[in-house]
C-alpha cells in the first residue's frame, strides 16, 4: 500500500505518528496552518508558527524520509479579530517562495460571520494576486451546510481562481455534491467521532466517483487517527475494491491534486 | 456488494450502533430536570431514517444543520454543538 496524508497536523503529533506513517506506506505528508486550540496572543506568534511550517518540521518529517509541505493562512477561528487578521495576512507573502509552501490554506468559515467571510474574502485575493491553490476548510457539525454555500458563493465569485485549483475540505453527504459541481475538488475527513468514518467515505466515493475526492485524517491535537488513510483502505479492501482503484483514492488523486503546484515532487 | 454482503460486513456494527441510541434515549430519559433544544432536534433527525430513498445521511445531517443563509454578526463562541438551536 501507498498514500499520501494531505492533511494532517503534525506539529501536533509525535515521532511515534511518523514512524508508524511511514511504516503504513505514507509517501509524503501536507500540513495546512491551524488553530493551535489557543488565540495566539498577536502576529509574532503566527510568524513562529509559519516558520515551524515551512521550516523546523520539513527538517523532523525527514528524519523518517517523509517529504513534509505546507499550507499558510490565519484559521478561521481567529479571524473574528480583524486586526490581527489583517496583520496575519501581511506576512504571509514573505514565506509564499519557501520552497515546500503550497498554497493559501486552511481558509474558510467557523461559525459563519461576517468578519470570518471579510477575512476568506481577503485570502482568495491574497491567492489570486499571487496564484496560489487554495485549501478550505468547512465549518463544523450544523455550521457545515451553511458555511459551505457562503464558501463556494466566495470563491466562484471570483473569477481569477480557477475551480480545479481550490479543495473544499471535510466534506460529507449534505455538502459533497454541491462542492464537485463547482468544478472544484473535495476531501473528506475520516474521523472517529465527526465527519466521515471509513465506511461512509467509501460509499460516498461509490455514489459520487473518486474523479475529483481525497481521503484525510486532518489528525491534530483532538481525537483523531494519524492512520485513518491507511485503514480506510483496508475497509475498501473488505468491501471487494481492487488495489489499483483504492491506490487511485489514496496515492493517485492527492498527487494529481497537488501537482499542479511544481514544488510538490516526491 | 449485493445486499446479502452488505449486511455480513455491517450488520453487527449497526445493530450494535441501533441499541446504543436506544439506551441513549433511555438513559436521558430517566435524568431529571428538562432537556434543551438537542433532544428535540435528535429526535426530528430520527425520522429521517424511515425515509424510502438511500439518501438518509445527507437527510439526518441537513436535519441537524442550520438551514439560514445570512451570515451571522458575532460568533456566539468558537466551538459546534451538533444541532442548530432555533
Amino acid at each position: 500500500m501507498r498514500y499520501i496524508e494531505p492533511h494532517g497536523h503534525m506539529v501536533s503529533r509525535t515521532t511515534d505518528d511518523y514512524q508508524a506513517m511511514v511504516t503504513s506506506g505514507c509517501k509524503a505528508v501536507c500540513e495546512p496552518a491551524f488553530w493551535a486550540g489557543f488565540d495566539r496572543s498577536g502576529v509574532q506568534g503566527f510568524y513562529d508558527y509559519f516558520c515551524q511550517l515551512t521550516d523546523y518540521e520539513p527538517k523532523r518529517a525527514a528524519k523518517f524520509g517523509l517529504p513534509h509541505f505546507c499550507w499558510l493562512c490565519i484559521n478561521p477561528k481567529e479571524s473574528e479579530d480583524l486586526k490581527l487578521a489583517e496583520e496575519v495576512l501581511s506576512i504571509i507573502p514573505d514565506f509564499l517562495s519557501r520552497p515546500s509552501v503550497l498554497g493559501i490554506g486552511e481558509i474558510g468559515l467557523n461559525k459563519n460571520t461576517r468578519n470570518e467571510l471579510k477575512i476568506l474574502e481577503r485570502h482568495v485575493e491574497l491567492a489570486a494576486k499571487h496564484e496560489q491553490m487554495i485549501l478550505v476548510h468547512t465549518p463544523h457539525l450544523e455550521d457545515k451546510l451553511k458555511g459551505t454555500r457562503l464558501i463556494l458563493d466566495v470563491i466562484k465569485s471570483d473569477k481569477r481562481i480557477s475551480p480545479g485549483r481550490v479543495i473544499i475540505d471535510h466534506v460529507e453527504e449534505h455538502t459533497v455534491e454541491m462542492v464537485l459541481d463547482t468544478g472544484m475538488w473535495a476531501g473528506m475527513t475520516l474521523y472517529p467521532e465527526s465527519k466521515c468514518t471509513p465506511a461512509r467515505a467509501i460509499d460516498i466515493l461509490e455514489t459520487y466517483g473518486a474523479e475529483r475526492i481525497w481521503m484525510n485524517s486532518a489528525c491534530d491535537w483532538g481525537i483523531s487517527v494519524p492512520l485513518a488513510v491507511p485503514r480506510t483502505v483496508l475497509e475498501m479492501r473488505k468491501r471487494g475494491w481492487t488495489e489499483e482503484r483504492a491506490d487511485v483514492v489514496a496515492f493517485g488523486n492527492p498527487m494529481r491534486f497537488m501537482s499542479q503546484n511544481p514544488r510538490f515532487r516526491i | 456488494m449485493t445486499r446479502n454482503e452488505l449486511l455480513d460486513l455491517y450488520f453487527m456494527d449497526a445493530r450494535a450502533k441501533l441499541i446504543d441510541l436506544a439506551a441513549f434515549l433511555d438513559r436521558v430519559d430517566r435524568g431529571p430536570g428538562e432537556a434543551d433544544f438537542r433532544l428535540a432536534a435528535f429526535r426530528k433527525a430520527l425520522k429521517e431514517l424511515a425515509g424510502e430513498k438511500p439518501t438518509r445521511a445527507r437527510d439526518v445531517l441537513a436535519s441537524l444543520s442550520d438551514p439560514t443563509t445570512e451570515p451571522a454578526e458575532k460568533a456566539p463562541g468558537k466551538g459546534a454543538i451538533g444541532a442548530w438551536k432555533q
